[in-house]
């Protein structure tokens, strides 16, 4: 069961993981490699099974892998987690240190305001463009009017 | 008969570096860079995440670079790769409802809420070669965004109990073909599994059979819908579940004419299809094949070879039927020696049989 610090973590876990790998390293200059981290888990790639519902809604079906790095790093007190969707190792390694600085109260605010934000607005606007060019191939039908 | 079965060596190291010359081709020529695959020949590599059963676009255009271009070839190299990886686990059931839609059309309704989304399609192109393509177009994004969840165009027809209901049921643990063989008669969600891997031709053939007749089909596009969506696991050390990333997929869903049976009332059917990048066809292909397919759960007659569970499954994969074509280019030198020797001693037994002469020849009168 969620409870509601799990489910901050997981928002931030998601959105590190979902985020542009170059900004993500760009955004985490100032913040990484920290002198103390320790690789419990050096980054490792490997698969998930993804499923799929049968027609979108009904009983799971197994319909093919995907790459998948992961790795955990402890900073300080804190132990950082990434999954990250690929291979590239440097994209999970970062993810994995900003889940560690994040659990930190010392930091979070720092980094929630230097990583977490930039790259949730960064990601947001990509989207909201992507779907704007999308709605602009949306088919507007005409009836003709027949008549006097 | 002693047959030779070593020797060779020196020819095939011959013929791996004439290979890797040709693969390179005029070297004065830059090399493609596998960005510039991944970027400019996208369907390519969907196609090989596809069938290669492995959604990874690097690796895929590596494949394709590595193949030639050769799809099945970089098929089977990215089936290969993968065995070389471990397994982490299963992801949550992806949510295509909640797709991040880049187009959406039915052949359906007209009117369907949110819009028909053409998104980008060759559907409406002349197929005329376009011979100077060094213009780059931009797209002018709309004022607005589309909906945020595109509602499913076959809940319209749910709402007045006209189609089938698709629930999770008991939501059991689909067979993994992957780890388990195939064995018949095999569930939907295995069905899928396989049709999923399954070569494009393939299916679009079989599909096509269903469209002409073999098979009841009666088809319509109901929904056909393009996008991202997020891929979400479920880590056992973590104890909750977090996103990894989006993909690209098209779901199809298929609605088929179905006139009631097995205690079923008269309503309409889902076929549906699932690929990885914008693979339209494959999706459409593999909800016809999915629905022909139904036909014993169903009741329906079962004649045609795209309704033959055995026939398709056990012929859709293509790492597994170009092996087993391209097999007969090995030594099969001992085999054919015995043919031989079989058919010399028949072809001896019916010359000594010379005397009885066929009816027709014997010069019989009217």
């Amino acid at each position: 069961m969620d409870t509601s610090p799990n489910l901050a973590r997981a928002q931030w876990m998601s959105l590190l993981a979902q985020a542009d790998p170059a900004e993500l390293a760009a955004a985490m200059d100032a913040f990484a490699p920290p002198a103390d981290a320790a690789w419990l888990r050096p980054a490792q790639t490997g698969l998930y099974m993804l499923r799929g519902r049968v027609g979108g809604t009904g009983p799971q079906f197994n319909f093919g892998e995907i790459t998948v790095t992961r790795c955990s790093v402890q900073v300080g007190d804190h132990i950082g987690h990434a999954w990250v969707r690929g291979t590239q190792t440097r994209h999970a390694e970062l993810a994995a240190v900003a889940d560690a600085l994040m659990q930190n109260p010392a930091l979070a605010s720092q980094v929630r305001s230097h990583v977490i934000e930039p790259l949730r607005r960064a990601l947001d606007e990509r989207r909201d463009t992507e779907s704007r060019k999308a709605a602009a191939s949306k088919v507007e039908f005409f009836t003709v009017v027949r008549g006097e | 008969m002693y047959v030779a079965v070593k020797g060779g060596e020196q020819a095939i190291a011959r013929s791996l570096e004439l290979l890797a010359e040709a693969r390179r081709g005029n070297t004065t020529v830059p090399e493609l860079g596998l960005t510039q695959i991944r970027e400019q020949l996208r369907l390519g590599v969907a196609r090989v995440m596809q069938e290669g059963s492995l959604y990874d676009e690097e690796l895929a255009a590596l494949a394709i670079r590595q193949a030639a271009g050769d799809m099945l070839e970089a098929i089977f190299l990215l089936r290969a790769y993968r065995t070389t990886l471990p397994r982490f686990g299963y992801t949550q059931p992806l949510n295509t409802s909640a797709m991040r839609v880049r187009r959406r059309v039915s052949g359906t309704f007209k009117d369907v809420p949110g819009g028909q989304v053409l998104g980008p399609t060759y559907d409406y192109t002349q197929r005329l070669l376009d011979f100077d393509t060094t213009q780059a177009t931009t797209v002018e994004p709309a004022e607005a965004p589309l909906p945020a969840n595109m509602p499913r165009v076959l809940d319209l027809l749910d709402a007045e109990a006209l189609i089938e209901r698709i629930e999770p049921g008991s939501d059991p643990e689909p067979t993994d073909l992957t780890r388990e063989p195939l064995m018949f008669p095999a569930d939907r969600a295995t069905r899928l599994q396989n049709l999923s891997r399954g070569d494009e031709g393939f299916l679009l053939g079989m599909a096509y059979s269903t469209q002409r007749g073999y098979a009841e089909s009666h088809p319509f596009a109901g929904e056909i819908r393009m996008g991202e969506v997020d891929v979400v696991v479920c880590p056992e050390e973590l104890g909750f579940a977090i996103e990894i990333g989006s993909i690209t997929l098209t779901e199809c869903q298929m609605i088929n004419q179905f006139h009631g049976g097995n205690g079923v009332p008269p309503q309409f059917t889902r076929g549906y299809g699932l690929a990885m990048g914008e693979g339209e066809r494959k999706a459409m292909s593999m909800a016809l094949v999915d629905r022909a397919l139904r036909c014993d759960e169903l009741a329906e007659a079962n004649y045609a070879p795209a309704q033959n569970q055995e026939f398709v499954l056990s012929h859709s994969d293509s790492v597994e039927a170009s092996g087993f074509v391209q097999h007969l280019k090995l030594p099969h030198y001992v085999d054919f020696q015995a043919e031989l020797s079989l058919l010399r001693i028949l072809a001896a037994q019916h010359a000594a049989r010379d005397d009885e002469q066929p009816l027709s020849a014997a010069g019989g009168q009217a």
